[in-house]
């Protein structure tokens, strides 16, 4: 209806100039007509020019004035013609008439007030502030002095007018065909589809966020150096046991008592449970034996080995404790292995950045007739391609339990730089032969952690941001695929 | 695969020997072959008729219905069976064919016409020679005729076999192609004459014949087989004439193929005169025929010369996966009709000459001969070779499709630390320690590491407490291993998978935390039961000091119970920071592998 009043009067004519007064013209309220332009100008059917027109309204307390009177002559009224007490006139009247009535009315010289009698100064008045309050309230002009008179008394106040001046838009039409913002069955059943017009779809703006849960980070890139390790041929190892005896820990990997990585500064030993029960005692007897005394070639440590050592119990340091027992496991009946693991390993350091008390470590190893480290460079080499690190360098280092042993390097693109990705070697004859595994096998094997190349991967750099119950879960959420091994 | 159907008892009196089905199922199963369905005929012709199944009675035959391979002809009909498992079984040497010897003069002659070329090229023929039918054998006789046109020659498109009564004609015989009008003929089954092209018209409506009219339909001349007399002997590929039919009285039986694919016809034809030649007068001599062509080319049919193919035993053994000595892997092959002479040449390498029977023409290349010693020497007794695999974790696997799943109903994994402090892991959650749960550490270097937490719990409510600013409802989950102390263990402690969820909103969410709790189940496979039945899993009031008295349940899974759900207790609620209701359900996962 409106909508047509608007279109249909800017066909016969330029411009609206003032909608307040096409308002007024048509008998429509103001409201509903800016409401029809705004959503023509909208579609560009009109071009709508903002007017702006400073009109005075009424305040509250005006409003009640014009209403029922001004205050002086509710005073005025209130006195009869014989006069009145102060106390029977304030009785009559609300606290704030009888104030502000006073006042005016003393001013306009209407009244006497004597110390207790009130009388009438003149017979009759007229209540000119009502008369000019109803005028503006109508809209009507009032000359300026009236005007200043009624803001000081603040009964009246400025009053932004907005309007708008309309002409016709570049694809204006008489009559809008109404615009849809959404296929619906009713218009697939009406078939009405066929004339819809469609309102443009902002694509500055998203689509509504998706539901649906998400996989952790870390554990997605776990996911894939998985598959990796799958791909390679190597078989998972069983490590869900986080509770390991020293002995598997380090004295089977010909880690001696002594060594620094046992002190209690690097290692959790526990309480509770505090010692382990039950060893392969023939075997524990072999290790006693190369760590004071050697054999199997090796002149061993020369140092008393504790048994009370070997049975404290600890959170394993490394993965390798779980090697240790699947290695003598397998010595038991050999036959060619490739494992690997992913799991949790504990360090007792303080946490930092880049440092936690737990990690993940990633364990690869083979165990072989006639490997060489030859064999080693090249299953690196394969699996650190896969990982996108094809370019690896290989520097000489120490390990208590392999020899030779080296640190892995990678040339990091981003960084400009060779990093550390990992540790690798051969593991000692003096931890393999008491096992009882043949002389001519050999074991290669690497660790890396988890979290180093994830965040390398992510650009993470506090690993409290990846792993732990401070992780922003928005984090979580908005992480991509991890492409490892693609 | 081709079904050979054949009368029990008729079955085990030609093996020898009779059989529980069982033992028949074996027999077959070892050889190659399977026992498809055993039936009688009114069943099956009830079951044409769609009559109400009933029992047969106990004197109506059995009927075998015997699967083969695609590839032996020679198993086509009870007489190739009987004799193949009886050779199988030891019970009867390799038979030898021949070919009677007969001069050139005396030998019946096929003359065939240039026209032939045209339409259908080929024929073979051969003649048994005093055979003694039965109502059996003569079923079998028109059985394998069925068969053959149905698989080898592709429904009597590459091959057709005509089959006569040589006694009631007189050759030379012809073949020829002639255009339909000039043909004129009794065919069988009939007693007026027909001419070729009204008999075609005539067949349109024969349910049987109509689908082989197509051969020759179109063709502007047909192929007719004469004797000298013009005595039509068959249309081929459609129908023999009426007058050279053979019956149970015929003695003496000429067989023509007629052919597209000579190679096929060849074997056609040996396969019908090796497997009924055993009726034959002189048993396993067959009396050949000479086919001339127009440009004066003759051939002797039929070729039942024994095909011979040098075979090392080294092959064998390496094909099978067996090693055996050469006697034996001879005798294996002679059980499959394979005669074989063994030889050791100058470098030691002992090799066979293996000689094909006619029978045998799948056998192509030495690696049918290896099949054929597998299967001789036992396919289930031979020592399995195992090559190098991998082993899943299946618990591993089990938790990585268990993480898919709840990741799919919404909730997100979180990954909190196995450590955390004494109090996190008992006061703050309601417990109390009884000294016999949880590990502890001798030396942390913090208060965070005190202990190896005993549930999941501690670490999901800290990363709520972290999270407050996170949009709710909060739905989080992770699947990780608690330890509990464990006597049974070396070291006095074992890991537990656990799998917990939380929801976090303005309402507790108790209602979507139980039907994340059915969701697991449902993947699982588990179905809900009431209480007690351990088939299944059944939810049942719990007291459990970490969440709201009446507001919790415990999950009893095959009467067992594996975990808990409820509304978070609000005091522990309040330990952790939280100012949000929570509900919470953990469960020990392991029990699902």
């Amino acid at each position: 209806m409106v909508e047509e009043a608007v279109l249909g009067y800017l066909e016969k004519n330029d411009e609206i100039s003032d909608s307040g007064k096409f308002a007024d013209e048509k008998g429509i309220s103001h409201d509903e007509i800016v409401n029809v332009i705004k959503s023509l100008n909208g579609f560009r059917l009109v071009d709508a020019q903002d007017i702006k027109r400073e009109k005075w309204g009424l305040t509250k307390e005006g409003e009640i004035y014009a209403g029922a009177g001004s205050p002086e002559v509710q005073l005025f009224l209130a006195i009869p013609p014989e006069g009145t007490t102060r106390e029977e006139l304030q009785k009559k009247l609300d606290t704030s008439i009888f104030k502000i009535g006073c006042q005016q009315a003393i001013k306009n010289k209407w009244i006497e007030m004597g110390k207790s009698q009130v009388s009438r100064k003149v017979q009759h008045v007229d209540d000119r502030v009502r008369d000019l309050l109803m005028q503006i309230q109508n809209g009507e002009a009032v000359n300026a002095e009236d005007v200043d008179a009624l803001k000081k008394r603040k009964l009246i106040t400025p009053l932004i007018w907005k309007g708008y001046s309309v002409k016709k838009g570049p694809k204006y039409t008489p009559k809008r065909k109404k615009v849809a913002t959404d296929l619906t069955r009713d218009n697939l059943l009406r078939g009405d589809w066929r004339e819809l017009e469609f309102k443009e779809y902002n694509f500055l703006a998203k689509g509504q966020p998706t539901e649906g849960g998400c996989l952790h980070p870390l554990l997605k890139v776990r996911r894939q150096m998985q598959m990796i390790f799958l791909q390679m041929g190597f078989e998972e190892m069983p490590t869900n046991n986080f509770v390991e005896s020293s002995f598997w820990n380090f004295d089977a990997l010909f880690q001696p008592q002594q060594h620094p990585a046992r002190d209690s500064h690097d290692t959790f030993f526990l309480k509770e449970p505090s010692t382990t029960k039950v060893l392969p005692e023939d075997y524990v007897e072999r290790v006693k034996g190369v760590h004071e005394s050697g054999g199997y070639g090796s002149r061993g440590y020369g140092y008393e080995w504790k048994r009370e050592e070997a049975n404290k119990n600890l959170l394993r340091t490394h993965t390798t404790a779980v090697s240790s027992r699947m290695l003598y496991a397998l010595a038991q009946d050999f036959a060619p292995k490739k494992y690997y693991s992913i799991d949790r390993v504990f360090r007792n350091e303080a946490v930092d950045r880049t440092h936690l008390a737990e990690f993940h470590q990633i364990e690869g190893l083979i165990c072989d007739r006639g490997l060489t480290l030859g064999h080693l460079i090249g299953v690196l080499e394969d699996f650190f391609t896969r990982l996108g690190m094809s370019k690896l360098k290989f520097k000489p280092a120490y390990n208590p339990y392999t020899e030779p042993s080296m640190e892995i390097f990678s040339y990091h693109e981003g960084l400009g730089k060779w990093v550390e990705i990992g540790n690798s070697g051969m593991f000692r004859p003096e931890m393999l032969l008491p096992m009882g595994l043949p002389e001519d096998v050999q074991v290669i094997a690497w660790g890396l952690s988890l979290e180093r190349p994830t965040m390398i991967l992510y650009g993470i750099d506090n690993i409290r941001d990846l792993f732990g119950h401070k992780v922003d879960l928005g984090l979580i959420k908005r992480n991509p695929l991890c492409r490892l091994g693609l | 695969m081709p079904t050979v159907s054949v009368g029990r008892d008729r079955l085990f009196q030609a093996i020898g020997r009779e059989y529980t089905q069982e033992e028949f199922e074996d027999l077959c199963f070892q050889f190659g072959i399977e026992l498809d369905d055993v039936t009688t005929e009114k069943a099956i012709i009830r079951k044409e008729k769609h009559l109400e199944e009933e029992n047969p009675s106990e004197d109506e035959e059995w009927i075998y219905k015997i699967e083969v391979p695609a590839n032996r002809y020679d198993l086509l009909c009870l007489e190739g069976l009987a004799q193949a498992l009886r050779i199988f079984n030891g019970v009867d040497p390799i038979p030898t064919y021949s070919v009677a010897n007969i001069s050139k003069e005396s030998m019946h002659k096929m003359h065939v016409k240039p026209e032939t070329s045209k339409i259908r090229p080929y024929v073979v023929c051969a003649i048994l020679k005093g055979v003694s039918f039965d109502e059996v054998r003569y079923n079998s006789f028109i059985d394998l005729q069925d068969r053959l046109h149905q698989n080898i020659c592709r429904r009597r498109t590459l091959v057709a076999i005509g089959t006569h009564d040589l006694d009631t004609l007189e050759g030379p015989f012809t073949y020829e192609a002639l255009t339909p009008s000039e043909i004129n003929f009794v065919p069988l089954k009939q007693t007026k004459s027909f001419r070729a092209d009204e008999l075609m018209e005539f067949y349109k409506s024969d349910l049987k014949l109509k689908k082989f009219l197509h051969i020759i339909e179109d063709s502007p001349v047909y192929p007719v087989i004469y004797d000298r007399n013009r005595t039509v002997l068959s249309l081929p590929p459609i129908i023999n004439g009426a007058h050279s039919a053979i019956t149970l009285k015929t003695n003496n039986v000429f067989i023509e193929c007629t052919a597209t694919d000579l190679t096929k016809a060849k074997i056609v034809l040996n396969t019908m005169v090796t497997m009924f030649s055993v009726y034959c007068e002189r048993k396993f001599e067959v009396e050949p025929v000479e086919v001339t062509y127009a440009d004066g080319k003759s051939f002797i049919y039929p070729d039942l010369s024994l095909y011979q193919m040098v075979v090392p035993l080294s092959y064998i053994s390496s094909m099978v996966g067996v090693s055996l000595p050469a006697n034996t892997v001879a005798s294996l092959l002679n059980k499959m009709q394979l005669h074989a002479e063994h030889s050791v040449s100058d470098d030691k390498q002992t090799s066979f000459i293996v000689s094909v029977p006619p029978t045998r023409s799948d056998i192509l290349h030495p690696c049918d001969v290896a099949e054929d010693v597998a299967i001789a020497f036992g396919y289930n007794e031979i020592p399995k070779a195992k090559l190098a695999s991998l082993k899943p974790q299946s618990l591993n696997q089990l938790c990585e499709l268990i993480r898919m799943e709840i990741a799919m109903v919404g909730y997100s994994e979180v990954l909190t630390w196995i450590l955390c402090s004494y109090k996190e892991n008992f006061t703050m959650l309601n417990r109390k320690d009884d000294k016999a749960t949880a590990a502890i550490n001798g030396n942390p270097r913090s208060a965070d590491f005190e202990v190896v937490r005993t549930s999941l719990m501690p670490g999901i409510l800290k990363t709520i407490g972290h999270n407050k600013d996170h949009p709710k409802p909060i739905k989080i989950f992770e699947v990780g291993d608690v330890v509990l102390l464990d006597d049974t263990k070396d070291v006095g402690a074992s890991n537990r998978r656990h799998l917990a969820s939380l929801y976090c909103g303005a309402t507790s969410g108790f209602e979507l935390i139980h039907g994340l709790v059915d969701r697991i189940m449902e993947v699982v496979g588990t179905s809900f039961v009431s209480p007690g039945d351990e088939t299944g899993y059944y939810i049942q009031s719990s007291d459990e000091p970490e969440f709201l008295p009446g507001r919790q349940a415990s999950i009893i899974y095959k009467g067992k119970q594996i975990g808990t759900f409820g509304i978070v207790h609000p005091q522990v609620l309040d330990n952790f920071d939280i100012p949000d209701p929570c509900s919470y359900v953990e469960i020990n996962i392991e029990n699902f592998l």
